[in-house]
């Protein structure tokens, strides 16, 4: 019997001819990541162990950490000033040279950063404590959110346990239309399978329509997964990837596939061409409709940002819309990293935000969780290209998030009521 | 860890996700009692006046879903909670609970989710897999935690946890 990719990065990383759903493995890891809110966590678990284990005197392998400051950047309070210096005195002490810090040069949201970077690598095992470490799957690599406790034994042990989860199959055919991105297929799937379609389970996307897909589009894909509960969501390696990871490392590559008669839970045979633009009403990412039948709600803000959606290919989106217009409501565009910024300015998009009258921050988490950067009020009405529309996420507990792609975003900014980028005049 | 557990059922839906359990302005704080003064606060603002040391949180389908953050476990624990019964977890939240050792994760089926009002006085026993409703006098079969799960929980955590 044949193997998905997930069961074959899996059983190689654990010293395996085989291994099946279900069985419960203890894994090699090739990467981990933290960030401003996983790192201090993790240091507090080192204080603890002292008392335990004893000192903790040297992670299993420096330069396979990496360090990244997205969330509370820049710091909030002096509490998160404390945090930031913690992951400095982490990276000093533990010898770890890739941190990505805030303002030094390349820095920026962690899952846009692990893949722009080349920072992990198809076939790979990737943890990080963050929730949607899943989407680093864009480069064909097993790769998982862990709290700050499963974190720190990783870095202590270089491995971990894992369950080997069952595969869902999402077989994308046809196009994609226009005006449908990543994010409306996203919606659209979540939509049918639930908040916990997925959960202990991956997601593997593959067909024509993911093909055709960039880089960036299919990282909103394994981004989005963690919203249907997804234990790790993956695509395999084509050509398009592998000359993306190449103009960005020098290591070699060594893509991982799955067989030919590997075994699926589930498969989804999905048509793009049926995808409209959708949007995840409050407070649940799967509460979804079609843009147009929200065309009465007005809204406040408007918020192109995340690692969901505050790409290079998110911009290039919502530029395309407001290129020669103005913005009626309050409108920020947060780049996802700075490398994005970079390339977003030498574009010409910056310009075309801040003429259209729209704000332009720096790469930071920020408001997509709520932390800072301007939180909702009470009552106050968001469209956002983020991943979540819990209740507070962000803001107060009466304030409402709709989650749409950057296209629909950019036309609720011309027009303060949810819009169709299809019916967008003028 | 291990042991009979008892009291008070906090009785909640399906998908209670973490930023009810512990709202993300509050990630920036490390500080345990600090954080549990926040639990629930997100979809229960009284919680922390009603919990009790040693209470149970029963809940419905998807418990914990949405962000990796440990500090929801860990403001439920030092809020009182010692174990959550739930038709299911999100993986992280249950993972994070185990491998932390803070909290037993307790999957139960529908009917014994209906049976248990918010309120009841019940006593848990892992070992065994069973729960009593004390108040309203019935006994529930839990669903079996997994092998490793249990040896996890039992050592306390996922560092003190020797592999064999
Ligand atoms: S941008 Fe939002 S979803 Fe992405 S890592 Fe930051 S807080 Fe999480």
């Amino acid at each position: 019997m044949g193997m998905t990719v997930t069961e074959k990065i899996l059983a190689r990383a654990s010293g395996k001819r085989l291994v099946s759903p279900g069985d419960v493995v203890l894994a090699n890891v090739d990467k981990v990541m933290m960030h401003d809110v996983g790192g201090p966590g993790v240091w507090t678990v080192f204080q603890e162990l002292r008392h335990i284990i004893g000192e903790v005197n040297k992670v299993w392998d420096p330069d396979r950490v990496w360090l990244a400051e997205d969330h509370f950047v820049p710091p909030i309070d002096k509490q998160s000033a404390e945090n930031i210096k913690i992951l400095e005195d982490f990276a000093r002490r533990y010898g770890i040279r890739k941190h990505f810090r805030y303002g030094v040069g390349q820095y920026g949201i962690c899952h846009t950063l692990s893949y722009e970077e080349a920072l992990v690598l198809p076939g790979e095992v990737y943890v990080g404590t963050d929730s949607h470490t899943n989407t680093t799957g864009v480069v064909g690599a097993f790769a998982t959110g862990l709290g700050h406790t499963d974190v720190a034994y990783v870095l202590v042990h270089g491995k971990t346990w894992f369950r080997v989860p069952e595969t869902l199959l999402f077989r994308v055919d046809g196009e994609l239309p226009p005006y449908s991105t990543a994010k409306d297929l996203s919606l659209a799937i979540i939509s049918d399978i639930g908040t916990d379609g997925a959960n202990y389970k991956a997601m593997q996307f593959s067909g024509p329509a993911i093909r055709a897909m960039d880089i960036d589009e299919r990282a909103t894909l394994t981004n989005m997964s963690t919203e249907a509960g997804a234990k790790n969501a993956i695509i395999e390696p084509d050509e398009r990837l592998l000359q993306y990871l190449r103009s960005r490392t020098d290591s070699p590559l060594t893509p991982v596939y799955g067989d030919e008669d590997a075994e699926f839970s589930e498969v989804y045979d999905l048509d793009a061409k049926t995808v409209e633009p959708l949007v995840a009403k409050p407070y649940s990412p799967g509460n979804v409709s079609s843009a147009r039948e929200l065309s009465d709600v007005e809204v406040d803000r408007v918020y192109v940002g995340s690692c969901t959606g505050g790409k290079i290919t998110d911009l290039r989106m919502a530029a395309s819309i407001l290129k020669g217009r103005r913005v009626r409501v309050r409108t920020e565009v947060v780049p996802a990293t700075h490398r994005t910024y970079m390339q977003a300015l030498r574009e010409g998009l910056i310009e075309i935000f801040l003429e259209a009258g729209a704000l332009v921050g720096a790469p930071t988490c920020g408001l997509c969780f709520g932390g800072h950067m301007g939180v909702l009020r009470k009552d106050e009405v968001c469209i956002s290209t983020t991943n979540r529309n819990f209740r507070g996420r962000m803001g107060d507990r009466e304030s409402k998030t709709y989650l749409a792609s950057p296209l629909t975003a950019a036309a609720t900014a011309i027009t303060g009521k949810i819009t169709d980028p299809r019916d967008l005049k003028g | 860890m291990e042991g009979v557990l008892r009291g008070r059922v906090h009785k909640y839906g399906d998908n209670v996700d973490t930023d009810s359990i512990i709202p993300g302005r509050f990630l920036k704080e490390m500080d345990p009692k600090r954080l549990a003064e926040h639990a629930m606060e997100g979809i229960d603002p009284n919680f922390v006046m009603k919990v009790k040391q040693g209470d149970f949180i029963v809940a419905g389908k998807n418990f914990g879903c949405g962000s990796s953050r440990e500090h929801a476990p860990i403001a439920l624990k030092y809020a009182g909670i010692r174990a959550v019964l739930a038709k299911s977890f999100a993986r992280i939240f249950y993972r994070n609970a185990v491998d932390g050792g803070f909290l037993i994760p307790i999957e139960i089926d529908d009917n014994i989710y209906e049976r248990l009002s918010d309120g009841d006085e019940i006593e848990v026993d892992v070992s065994e897999g069973t729960i009593r409703n004390i108040t309203k006098g019935e006994v529930y079969k839990m669903r079996p935690i997994p092998e490793l799960v249990m040896k996890i929980i039992r050592a306390g955590g996922i560092f003190m946890f020797k592999q064999e």
